[in-house]
């Protein structure tokens, strides 16, 4: 590894990169006094940052080489498989499964009482992008549908608690199931003509109609009163009892970890059944998902509308967190926001997009202080991840089913 | 008895194109027939019309499953067919790569479930029933396979002719009386095209299942199949028991071409 020839290729790139980068790094023209300041210092550190970086990238391209040979080596993969279930079975005993879940239900339950209300707020908004990213996850990590608009439906849910609350005065935990139904019936309505479509061209079209949601919204002020949104949501109440801001917040958030849970064993449940299969199936040829008697319209409607419905809770949930709401909480923006959830956490993995709803939410607000960077550090992310860890941080494993003696599904 | 299905004189026009032209074509229970044929013949194009990938441009496509009526079938959606009772392969692979090979064989059995959303969420009785019976059922299949061994494997990571059987595997989880095989014998070695000659023999012999097969393999089209359809340029040139098939002039010129000796 460090041979002579791998010093010389770094010490070329950081070479190169002296010399690209030394009309903006190292000239500074100073035009309060008139004069050009000569910053030596930056030359050398990029240089031996391109030195050190170029080391590391080529160090990790090695040794994703290595991992892949080492697969090809071992077809039957029996050493691989018997780390591997090693792995797994640590989890499954019960001395070590029982204590890890249980700390950390403590954990959470105790979350909002030992941190600030800053932090839990913080925390619910995390929860909601899980929520969220779980809902796209059934769209285009088992479908496999590319979904640019989902925050419509996002929208959808926020809108439909405001506007019946301000209208009609419903509370809610009327609005939540309504929420959740209207944004399905939105799911349902805009996949019937836009589901014949594929890839990319589907990308387009759900993009258009998440821009065009939020264009409605922002115009019909009759309806949505504009740009100036609606103030005052009430917060979900409990039983009509009073609450102080800090014990609406905490509630809220226990609502939100009870939403997440629901959550998560919905689709875990989802996912080995029949329609999870199908979607997964359809995600991986359609053809032959066809020649298997799977009714792909349908199948690709339900995976919409599904995905729609965890859209709509977690809207109704926004809405009643913030109190007020306007247009500009539903950019495309948030899409994408969501779809880097899915795609760095892992597609088709619950336990990925958690991982990646943390990632991508909590470490910019724990990270202020590179706040100007956050958008390159972003960037920066998804491409080295795109690189060495194409199926995202925690990637889904499928269903293992063992046969006994008599051949009866133990798993 | 019906034949279990019947061709009426089906076109199929790709714009200008005529890739099937005028085709008549009739198999009876249980027989085992081939269709062959040069490069562009559209033999796949005939496949692609029966399973309802394609609506044929005309003509008439009968299917009748043993003991109930003869229904027409032309133009339904593929999964209807499916549903119906016939199966397919493909001649390129079209597995469900990322998923496990008794995964594979499950979705087979997708249309013979009746699972719902709700009843996913709930796991009922009826569900978990259901699909207990299915992963046994999947199973069973791949021991008839010989795929058994593989059971958890991705699709991807078997070697080429497991994937190949693992095709068949998954069609015939669909409960078909009629199996459809395109080229399933492309890129075997000879040793695994005869372990596939006897593997079709006994489907057909255990499971009474109808099969017709596109295949570009002499031997193996000789030696399995019962009657052949020789097609050209959409046409059908010659139709007849193999013996009669091998000595036929137009198919010699169109397709076998001369033996050196001969």
């Amino acid at each position: 590894m460090f041979k002579f020839e791998e010093i010389k290729k770094s010490l070329i790139a950081a070479v190169w990169f002296m010399f690209f980068t030394f009309p903006i790094m190292v000239i500074k023209v100073n035009t309060v006094e008139d004069v050009i300041e000569w910053r030596w210092i930056n030359l050398i550190a990029i240089g031996v940052g391109v030195f050190f970086l170029s080391f590391l990238w080529r160090y990790l391209l090695e040794r994703q080489k290595l991992g892949r040979k080492k697969k090809e080596k071992s077809v039957s993969g029996q050493e691989d498989k018997r780390k591997f279930a090693l792995n797994r079975e640590l989890f499954q005993q019960k001395n070590v499964k029982l204590p890890s879940i249980s700390a950390l239900v403590i954990l959470v339950a105790a979350f909002p009482f030992i941190v600030s209300m800053y932090q839990t707020n913080i925390m619910i908004t995390a929860l909601m992008y899980v929520m969220l990213g779980l809902g796209l996850n059934i769209v285009v990590g088992l479908g496999g549908l590319l979904h640019l608009g989902y925050v419509a439906f996002y929208a959808v849910g926020a809108y439909s608690y405001a506007l019946l609350n301000y209208h009609f005065g419903l509370n809610f935990w009327i609005c939540l199931p309504i929420g959740a139904g209207l944004s399905t019936l939105f799911g349902i309505l805009l996949g019937i003509p836009v589901l014949r479509l594929r890839g990319d061209y589907l990308a387009i079209v759900t993009l258009a109609f998440g821009e065009i949601t939020r264009l409605v919204l922002e115009n019909w002020n009759d309806f949505s009163f504009g740009p100036s949104g609606i103030a005052n949501i009430p917060r979900p109440g409990f039983f009509g009892i009073d609450m102080s801001l800090q014990q609406v917040t905490n509630y809220i958030y226990f609502l939100m970890i009870g939403l997440t849970v629901l959550t998560i064993f919905v689709v875990n449940r989802l996912e080995n059944s029949r329609i999870g299969r199908a979607w997964v199936a359809l995600r991986e040829d359609e053809v032959a998902c066809q020649a298997m008697g799977i009714n792909t319209t349908r199948t690709k409607l339900t995976s919409f509308a599904l995905g729609a419905l965890w859209a709509g809770l977690a809207g109704v949930m926004f809405a009643a967190k913030t109190t007020f709401i306007n247009p500009a909480s539903f950019t495309v923006w948030e899409s994408i926001l969501v779809l880097c959830i899915v795609v760095i956490g892992g597609m088709g993995s619950s336990i990925g997009v958690l991982v990646g709803a943390v990632i991508i939410i909590l470490l910019p607000e724990y990270l202020r202080a590179f706040s100007e960077y956050r958008l390159l550090l972003f960037g920066l992310i998804l491409v080295l991840m795109m690189v060495f860890r194409p199926g995202g941080i925690i990637i889904s494993k499928r269903r293992v089913y063992k046969f006994e003696e008599k051949q009866k599904e133990t798993a | 008895m019906a034949p279990v299905i019947e061709v009426n004189n089906v076109s199929m026009d790709f714009g200008g194109l005529r890739a099937v032209d005028r085709f008549n074509l009739k198999i009876e229970e249980k027989e085992i027939v081939a269709l062959i044929g040069p490069n562009g013949a559209g033999k796949t194009t005939l496949f692609n019309c029966v399973t309802g990938v394609y609506a044929p441009t005309e003509g008439d496509i009968l299917v009748t499953s043993p003991g109930s009526k003869t229904e027409k079938i032309t133009g339904m959606r593929a999964d209807r067919i499916t549903e119906k009772g016939l199966a397919r392969t493909f001649q390129n692979i079209r597995l469900f790569q990322n998923m496990s090979v008794l995964e594979n064989v499950m979705i087979g059995r997708h249309c013979r479930m009746k699972a719902g959303i709700l009843g996913a969420v709930l796991r009922d009785k009826k569900t978990r029933e259901e699909e207990e019976r299915v992963v046994h059922e999947s199973y069973e299949i791949l021991k008839k396979i010989h795929l058994d061994m593989y059971v958890n494997e991705l699709a991807k990571n078997l070697p080429y002719g497991a994937q190949r059987r693992l095709e068949i595997a998954r069609a015939m989880a669909t409960d078909p009386f009629l199996l459809l095989l395109d080229e399933p014998a492309a890129g075997m070695n000879p040793q695994e095209t005869r372990e596939l000659d006897d593997l079709i023999v006994k489907i057909r012999d255990t499971e009474n299942i109808t099969i017709f097969l596109i295949e570009h393999d002499m031997n193996l089209v000789m030696s399995l199949s019962e009657r052949i359809y020789v097609m050209d340029y959409g046409e059908l040139i010659a139709e007849g028991p193999p013996a009669k098939i091998k000595s036929d002039r137009k198919v010699i010129e169109a397709y076998l071409g001369e033996e050196v000796d001969a």
